[in-house]
């Protein structure tokens, strides 16, 4: 039989702010692209986004932050699956970050960083291209 | 693969986490992985708990999780979702009220979509329910939206099945899916704040006691609890309640385990085999090509598709009819 693997993300969200319906629209951008999404819900500590993740065997983890602390979330979550020895699962992240973070952040293992007005067509085409199922 | 075995029998959250999600995605390699781990399992309690989308479900799991660890038993927890038959994805949300408990070791929760696929969601739920006691939980929790055949399936694998629903559901407990009603060890009434809730339970225990008739044979009646999962009201005695019926199938030599076991491998056992001999079936003759030379004679008319699919099985199956 043919195995389809299923591509599987979490969205989460880091942090104190508490405006989430941008990764709601994400996650349901995804969902309609055919992925499994797991949803956090609001003002997670890095520790419990990496702990779900790994529980949840995703292949992909994408952040949002509104409020200006992704300069410390975003690097810290990367550095914990590290630390945990995950390799796997590939780490972005979204929402209000100025250009001149981007290039640091990438340094720091993210993989890519979406900033408002990125289209979701676009968001959904790069995880397709940059995240692959695991193999069997 | 006896590698992963010892991982999981060592409760490594990694090597769980990537098995379950090789059993949903159905690659063949995890057959024998659960062929080794299924002696360790028979260990755990299962509770399942179903009921209509936003009764309450996530947010009462997660409360009867937190009980659980307070009585320093370990818990893992599938919580199911659909998926969307339109485009094949999900959203699986149910984690949102239960995220409190991620950094808790004595927990595992994974969210698990139906896929969709015939027979899918059974069995690798109760393959996940496998991987889960024979890591070494003491209870697990599976949840379940009630709609569907399948759903209801998951939930009769549980020892005890609790049923949740909210004040002024009234004649709508009937859309619980039939025979879902009867099913249930333990109900529950969330949101027994709200308006309706003696009426609610009025009308509960008269449709138990009208089934209680028919299937039960008058040994164990239903308890009807009234809840407020948010606060964290009536939980205490949900768990008990769990644990009055634990005793109840576990009394007269476990007449009742048995009975509950004995059930629950039959049903599982001809799941497989017919998963199996579909699966087997169908893959030799879409790979010998007579599966599309039959979809093609039944379009020009040649033949209608009874006939052909009694040629093609029998065919595989080495006798006529």
């Amino acid at each position: 039989m043919v195995k389809e693997r299923k591509l599987r993300v979490m969205v989460a969200k880091p942090g104190l702010d508490g405006h989430d319906r941008g990764a709601r629209i994400i996650a349901r951008a995804f969902r309609d692209a055919g992925f499994e999404v797991v949803y956090t819900g609001l003002h997670q500590t890095p520790e419990s986004i990496v702990q779900a993740a790994i529980q949840e065997d995703v292949d992909m983890l994408g952040m949002s932050s509104l409020a200006g602390a992704h300069m410390y979330l975003f690097p810290e979550v990367v550095r914990l699956l590290r630390e945990k020895g995950v390799e796997d699962i590939v780490v972005c992240g979204g929402g209000i970050i100025p250009d001149e973070d981007i290039q640091r952040l990438k340094e720091a293992g993210i993989a890519e960083i979406f900033t408002p007005g990125s289209k979701l067509d676009d968001i959904v085409k790069w995880v397709r291209e940059h995240v692959k199922p695991r193999k069997a | 693969m006896t590698n992963n075995v010892e991982k999981v029998l060592a409760g490594d959250v990694r090597t769980v986490a990537r098995l379950i999600r090789d059993i949903d995605d159905r690659v063949p390699e995890v057959r024998e992985t659960l062929k080794a781990l299924y002696a360790h399992t028979g260990h755990a309690y299962v509770v399942g708990v179903t009921g209509a989308p936003g009764v309450g479900k996530s947010t009462l799991v997660d409360q009867m999780v937190a009980h659980l660890r307070k009585a320093v038993k370990t818990v893992g927890v599938l919580a199911v979702d659909p998926t969307s038959p339109f485009t094949g994805g999900a959203i699986l949300g149910d984690r949102i009220r239960m995220q409190r408990h991620s950094l808790d070791e004595g927990v595992y929760i994974r969210s698990l979509a139906t896929r969709g696929h015939f027979g899918g969601l059974t069995q690798s739920t109760r393959s996940a329910i496998d991987v889960l006691d024979a890591m070494g939980k003491d209870y697990i929790l599976v949840e379940t939206v009630g709609v569907g055949q399948d759903e209801v399936d998951v939930v009769k694998s549980a020892q005890t099945t609790i049923i949740v629903v909210i004040p002024g559901m009234g004649d709508d407990i009937q859309a619980i899916k039939a025979g879902i009603l009867e099913v249930g060890d333990i109900f529950v009434i969330n949101k027994a704040d709200r308006e309706g809730a003696d009426k609610t339970l009025n009308e509960l225990r008269q449709m138990i006691d009208m089934g209680q008739q028919k299937f039960r044979e008058g040994k164990w009646i239903p308890p009807i609890l009234k809840v407020e999962a948010v606060f964290d009201r009536g939980v205490a005695e949900l768990l008990e309640a769990i644990e009055k019926h634990r005793a109840y199938l576990m009394e007269s030599g476990g007449d009742q385990h048995l009975l509950r076991r004995t059930l629950r491998i039959r049903e599982e056992l001809a799941e497989m085999i017919k998963n199996r001999l579909v699966q087997e079936v169908l893959d030799q003759l879409i790979e010998g090509g007579e599966f599309e030379r039959a979809v093609e004679a039944v379009l020009a008319g040649e033949t209608d598709p009874y006939t052909a699919s009694d040629n093609l099985v029998f065919s595989k199956l080495g006798r006529k009819k």
